[in-house]
């Protein structure tokens, strides 16, 4: 008799396991966190949100996404195709590299590994790409001025983000993300946010830009340059985009969570559920802060960051290695 | 073969400047903010506007030739779609018009409904430019809150005039209808709960760091560029031209209660935002005195025009003050059932031809908030 033994490794189990999982994740997630800025977003402009589908309209959203693959896809002529129609879906991918090295739980990761920040801040770079070729590739003079905004925004707040993300990288000495988690204790004076709450404001704010959120969503502002970038996309096209943005609101709020809120520990039950938890409470704060203030101009928007984020990270970040 | 040529005859003749490394773009007509059908072609270097300039027309409906073919009580429906904001205004411009051309008293009762009306009417306008004007600048959320206010107002205009927007309310020596008990007792409501309200925009938006700075020192224009292109209305009041038609030329009962025209100096957005808040205060302020004098009486003068009434031979001009500014109505009759010639000023269309030249070198963004503190209504500009 004949025995054949695959030896699989098991970290490569784990990784595929993970991808799968993590796209799951990340497609569930985004459902729900479209129907609850709708619902958000009603509640606070005094109306209901969606209700109609569904129990509490919980399938509006998959109703709508129904609606956008059923779409037809266009393409204005002039335009690129091979860039028009690759900068949707290089939005998209990255986001599930970013997920991978993020401890969900105890044991609940798909990669551990020692660069683990490293390797999401790096990939994190990708979604600029995508929004510059969606702009660029689409003929379009919107798409245009969208996409040279999202260049100029994002490499710009990509350096205090950087500056905030070192600060708590110095104080734990790691870039792995569970060493960071547990350098942190259970209850919340204990989390780096009570050591770093400058470094957690800058880090806040610029994920807010990274994401082009209100109030710094310059790239697609509506009331000026029609729908930025994808002013050209329909369809799925511009649904990838969409699923992009939330996908990237969770891995901010995600990374948020274990540098500065302690990831998955709680007071009493640590686990998987106080990360969720407090993920959530940073995109209703996300979702509040699009509702309430109006946009930033451009040239404030650079000022802020040039004068005072980046200053006041630096400042942050010589004081965090002095201390330590 | 002829040469194909792009873009239309504005976009052809709007020549590229001195530099080649500029974009020439169309601002509409389908863009969000400049609500409705207005374009405006724009030369940009980067995001800076180097020139600007409007293109006018796409809703043009021929009102103007509509009032020297229809009769005098026919024209009246067009009034409430020539501004569909300050429906009410209109109305009494060209009531008034034809009133002071052939000499109808109009009963006292029926100067107070017009007031009355008018006046909310006007509130409603500002409720709603001031949920535009913020979403112009990204904020989502106001416009509901204003919407719920202006649907209250809606609600009651709807009582005695029988629809929610275009109104068709003025007749020729007074109103159509008579106020009714649950009008009045609905406006007493509404004007201490309105009152109530404004405290909570201002918390909301009027103070939000993010709205002072897209607002405070944009788009100023001096009292001079507002005489220039003949300003009027918040536009001219924020420039510190102390000018209001209820005030300047009295019309109606206007002088009979106590009230005030805010004047602001700064020229800027945010002087012509604080106007019209500061409006909807003082025409809260008329609302209440009308409301606590109202007299009974008529509502329409007795022997008013009849459909087929014609006036005497004459000629006549005649203003009002209208939520954008000052709305005047010539007309010319040769003594025949329709007018020989209907003329009607504007007032949108003056305070946007300042637009071309305030919104040279800001930055699109801040054009967009520029175009949006005009409060234009296209309809009437393009009339």
């Amino acid at each position: 008799m004949l025995q054949t033994e695959i030896i699989v490794p098991a970290e490569l189990v784990r990784l595929v396991l993970g991808i799968v999982a993590l796209a799951a994740f990340v497609g569930a997630n985004a459902i729900v966190l479209v129907w609850l800025e709708r619902k958000v977003a009603g509640h606070i402009q005094r109306r209901p949100g969606p209700f109609e589908v569904g129990p509490y309209g919980l399938l509006q959203t998959a109703a709508d996404a129904a609606k956008l693959i059923g779409k037809q896809l266009t393409m204005p002529a002039g335009a690129d195709a091979f860039l028009f129609w690759l900068a949707p879906i290089l939005a998209f991918l990255p986001v599930f590299v970013l997920f991978m090295p993020i401890p969900f739980g105890e044991n609940l990761y798909s990669l551990d590994m020692d660069l683990g920040l490293v390797l999401i801040l790096a990939y994190a770079g990708f979604g600029v790409l995508s929004l510059c070729l969606a702009g660029w590739s689409s003929h379009n003079k919107w798409g245009l001025l969208g996409a040279a905004r999202a260049v100029s925004q994002s490499v710009a707040y990509e350096i205090p983000l950087l500056l905030a993300v070192l600060a708590i990288a110095f104080m734990t000495g790691s870039f792995n993300l569970q060493a960071i988690t547990e350098g942190q204790g259970p209850w919340p004076w204990q989390w780096n946010v009570a050591v770093q709450p400058l470094a957690f404001f800058i880090y806040f704010a610029c994920a807010l830009a990274e994401t082009n959120r209100a109030p710094f969503d310059l790239p697609e502002a509506e009331s000026e340059l029609t729908a930025g970038f994808h002013t050209e996309y329909s369809g799925m096209g511009f649904g990838l985009f969409f699923l992009a943005e939330y996908a990237n609101m969770i891995v901010v709020s995600s990374v948020a969570t274990v540098l500065f809120l302690g990831g998955w520990q709680g007071p009493v039950f640590s686990g998987w559920w106080w990360f969720l938890a407090k993920v959530y409470a940073l995109i209703l704060a996300m979702m509040w802060f699009r509702w309430t203030y109006p946009r930033v101009r451009f040239d404030q928007l650079l000022n802020l960051n040039w004068k005072w984020f980046i200053p006041l990270g630096l400042a942050n970040l010589l004081v965090t290695v002095a201390v330590v | 073969m002829s040469e194909i040529q792009t873009g239309d005859y504005y976009t052809r003749h709007f020549s590229p400047g001195p530099s080649d490394d500029t974009l020439i773009i169309n601002m509409g007509p389908q863009h969000p903010s400049t609500h409705g059908v207005l374009r405006i072609i724009v030369e940009l270097d980067g995001e800076y506007i180097l020139r600007c300039e409007p293109v006018l027309g796409y809703v043009h409906r021929m009102h103007e030739h509509m009032g020297e073919t229809k009769s005098y009580t026919q024209y009246l429906p067009n009034m409430g779609r020539v501004d569909y904001l300050h429906a009410l205004a209109w109305n009494w411009a060209w009531c008034g018009a034809v009133e002071k051309l052939a000499g109808i008293e109009v009963p006292e009762r029926a100067q107070y409904i017009r007031v009355l009306t008018t006046e909310l009417n006007r509130i409603s306008s500002h409720l709603l430019w001031w949920g535009a004007y913020i979403l112009d600048l990204g904020a989502f959320s106001p416009i509901l809150y204003a919407f719920q206010d202006r649907e209250i107002i809606m609600d009651l205009l709807q009582i005695p005039t029988g629809s929610r927007l275009t109104y068709c309310y003025f007749r020729f020596g007074g109103v159509s209808a008579d106020l009714s008990d649950a009008f009045l007792a609905g406006l007493k409501d509404f004007v201490p709960y309105l009152r109530g309200r404004l405290p909570m925009y201002r918390d909301l938006v009027t103070d939000n760091v993010i709205l002072r700075k897209r607002c405070e020192g944009i788009g100023h224009f001096s009292p001079e560029l507002c005489r220039r292109y003949g300003a009027t209305g918040p536009v001219a009041r924020g420039s510190g031209i102390d000018y209001d038609v209820r005030r300047a030329e009295p019309y109606s009962i206007y002088d009979r209660f106590d009230w005030e025209v805010p004047v602001l100096e700064a020229g800027d957005a945010m002087s012509r935002y604080l106007i019209r808040l500061a409006e909807i205060e003082q025409s809260l302020k008329i609302i209440e005195q009308a409301l606590a004098t109202i007299p009974s009486g008529d509502f329409i003068a007795k022997g008013a025009p009849k459909p087929k009434w014609a006036p005497p031979r004459g000629e006549t001009y005649f203003a009002v003050e209208g939520a954008r500014g000052k709305i005047g109505v010539w007309l010319v009759s040769d003594g025949t059932k329709t007018p020989y010639r209907v003329k009607l000023r504007a007032p949108g269309y003056c305070n946007l031809s300042l637009f071309a030249e305030a919104a040279q070198g800001v930055l699109l963004a801040d054009a967009v908030s520029i175009l949006g503190s005009l409060d234009l209504v296209i309809p009437e500009i393009d009339r």
